[in-house]
């Protein structure tokens, strides 16, 4: 039987010559007298547009580089910045970039160790980059996590004696034992190679131990790689959070699904600021007297259930839109609960919410500056910090400025590739 | 349509009856809120049976086959399938599964995966078949099904017929005693009935067991063993093709078949 070409009727006709559209319609031209210049209200709109355009242009290419002032002198340590509040308004005065970068992008981090913020902060993004290409989607991915968040760990606080202490404490001890073990089962075959991930953890504190780096309390962190830390961790957390509590949602054992509901309702029912604040406030008061869990990871748990909540009901929504025909062909297969969800339904519900969930993404990294009011130094406010001194009272837009710039280059890169992403996983929605 | 199929010889009952029967409903009732869709059937399909059931829309035919692999829940009543009851226990519920293929009115082939990946699926993960094994026997069906040149395309590039006949070859991957169709035909254009209907009389050829819900009644002529009428929730009549369409009982089967012949 031949597939599906039944209307063969038509062969025999002659095809009817093939026409090129008219010239006019296509060309850059023709573009413009169409969509710029069809009648004379889009001309003046366009004529008006396009003169306050090349104004506020050329006007900003003189603010920012012509009138500019790249740097200032200084004298006794203190930078002289009258040349810059002569040209306000006129130039801009990246004098205060030049000075103070360092202390944007570190915070209070010790000035002769800031090679380790710089370092975990490319870290970061040779993660981000692996991380993205669709050739590294293998179990591999999670020692590659797990090893650059440990080199990362130890970059920002220094090395620790983690080998005195697998040596000498029972627990440790005991943690070697289990180790060991797990060693045994994979080197058997009996267990898969991605379980050597805490190996390769523990091997990186050893070695990074060696270093002898000097310990850097979590006070001292600060600028881009608190930034960093806090939507990385926050979102790699939140994310497989969500996607259990979406499924949770429709599950239809009732304790886990009110469970669910009463987590996202919860959460989703109060500022972030007020959960942060909860973090840092409230919660020590609950807190046994002499523990203290660090301010960073209690912020750091406050964004991750925050995400969690907003990110489950983005992917609800695919869960949703999928035809209940997916469930039911899956089920009729024999499928598990498990392997119906994992290949059949997730694959398929996550693709629809590329855009919605990569919103949530760009917009939680942003909202990682809300931890100022605790008093966490994150990129925002180590700008807004470094301005505080007088000399430099009043370049508030230069700071801002680079700032933004920064956040720019992580979101706009967060967009376009999930714009790639989304063309390339569905391709099957293609003809 | 059905007049090619009609032409062609009834070939032999493969019902082997001796054998125990693959699937017994007995006293089977259940009710969508108020509305109580299946009253008291009972009906026994055995092994190598082909029973095309039929019957006006909403009559429950549909519901009766998705009561068989438990995608509606009866609520009284007892079902037997391949010597296993239908109950709450997840176990003897794959076990069931995994015997009974299902083949449905929208396909519901997976859009994301391939063709082959549609077909290896099942076997893979549920059968725990090697990869390459679960393709050799993908594409052995799908030859079958005469589409094996289509196997790297996605369901969204193939026609409705091509697709119903990508959902049996899946259906057929995982090796089922038993083959449920709930309406193949419906949602395909004319011209794509046939190539269809064809694939399931070759099939029927097999010996498979087989239940279809189906309007297509030349198809019930060439291979059912057995038609059930069925109409608001109950089996009405069931008997040889023949005999059932030349000679309804009922005055509901004689509205229904005058129905149809009118829409032919």
């Amino acid at each position: 039987m031949s597939d599906i070409t039944l209307n063969t009727a038509a062969a025999n006709v002659p095809e009817a010559v093939r026409r090129a559209p008219p010239v006019a319609t296509t060309g850059l031209v023709a573009w413009a007298r169409m969509n710029l210049f069809s009648n004379w209200v889009s001309t003046a709109v366009t004529l008006a547009l396009g003169y306050l355009v090349i104004r506020w242009t050329i006007g900003f290419i003189d603010w920012a580089f012509l009138n500019a002032i790249w740097s200032v002198p200084s004298v006794n340590g203190q930078s002289q910045t009258q040349a810059c509040r002569e040209i306000k308004g006129v130039g801009a005065c990246w004098a205060v970039i030049t000075e103070k970068h360092r202390f944007i992008l570190f915070g209070t981090y010790p000035y002769e160790e800031h090679w380790r913020p710089l370092l975990v902060c490319i870290l970061f993004v040779g993660l981000y980059i692996v991380s993205a290409m669709r050739r590294f989607w293998t179990w591999h991915l999670i020692p590659i996590w797990a090893v650059t968040l440990t080199v990362i760990g130890i970059l920002m606080w220094g090395g620790s004696g983690v080998l005195g202490w697998m040596v000498e404490s029972w627990t440790g001890r005991v943690l070697v034992l289990l180790l060991l073990a797990i060693l045994v089962g994979v080197a058997t075959g009996r267990l898969h190679p991605a379980l050597l991930t805490p190996h390769a953890m523990f091997a990186t504190m050893i070695l990074g131990a060696q270093l002898g780096l000097p310990f850097v309390p979590q006070e001292r962190w600060g600028g881009l790689p608190i930034t960093l830390i806090l939507s990385t961790f926050g979102l790699a957390f939140a994310f497989p959070l969500a996607i259990l509590v979406a499924l949770g949602r429709r599950s239809r054992l009732p304790a886990i699904k009110t469970l669910c509901v009463l987590y996202v309702e919860l959460i989703r029912g109060v500022p972030l600021i007020s959960l942060l604040f909860m973090a840092s406030v409230m919660f020590p008061l609950f807190l046994p007297e002499g523990m203290n869990i660090d301010k960073l990871l209690r912020a750091q748990v406050a964004i991750t259930l925050f995400a969690g909540a907003y990110l489950a009901e983005v992917v609800r929504a695919g869960l949703q839109t999928l035809p209940r025909g997916q469930y039911e062909a899956a089920d009729a297969l024999g499928l598990s609960y498990w392997n119906k969800t994992g290949l059949i339904i997730l694959p398929q519900a996550l693709r629809l919410v590329i855009p919605p969930l990569v919103n949530t993404f760009i917009g939680f990294f942003k909202d990682t500056s809300l931890v100022l009011i605790i008093g966490i130094f994150d990129l925002l406010t180590a700008g807004k910090t470094s301005i505080v001194e007088p000399a430099w009272q009043g370049f508030g837009i230069e700071v801002y400025v680079f700032v933004g710039a920064l956040y720019l280059v992580f979101c706009f890169a967060m967009s376009k590739y999930s714009q790639d992403l989304e063309r390339e996983l569905n391709q099957h929605r293609r003809r | 349509m059905g007049e090619t199929i009609e032409t062609e010889a009834r070939f032999a009952s493969a019902v082997r009856a001796d054998a125990p029967p693959a699937i017994v409903l007995e006293g089977v009732n259940k009710w969508f809120g108020a509305l109580h869709v299946l009253r008291d059937v009972n009906l026994s399909v055995a092994n190598g049976e082909r029973v095309v059931v039929c019957g006006p829309s909403g009559s429950g035919k549909s519901t009766l086959i998705r009561c068989i692999n438990r995608l509606e829940q009866h609520q009284e009543g007892k079902i037997m399938v391949d010597g296993i009851e239908l109950s709450d226990d997840l176990r003897s519920l794959d076990a069931i599964r995994r015997e009974v293929g299902m083949v449905f009115q929208s396909f519901n082939l997976f859009p994301h995966l391939t063709i082959l990946e549609n077909c290896t699926l099942a076997p893979i993960w549920v059968r725990r078949m090697p990869k390459k094994d679960a393709e050799d026997l993908a594409m052995e069906y799908l030859t079958r099904v005469r589409i094996p040149e289509q196997a790297k395309k996605y369901p969204g590039q193939l026609s409705g017929g091509q697709q119903q006949r990508v959902a049996i070859a899946r259906a057929l991957c995982m090796k089922p005693k038993i083959m449920l169709f709930d309406e193949p035909t419906s949602a395909l254009d004319p011209e794509m009935i046939k190539e269809v209907l064809d694939t399931m009389v070759m099939l029927a050829e097999t010996g498979m067991t087989m239940i279809c819900v189906t309007h297509e009644m030349g198809f019930a002529r060439q291979v059912a063993d057995r038609v059930v009428f069925m109409d608001r929730g109950e089996i009405v009549e069931s008997g040889e093709p023949e005999a059932l369409f030349s000679d309804p009982k009922t005055d509901r089967l004689k509205l229904f078949l005058s129905q149809i012949l009118r829409g032919h």
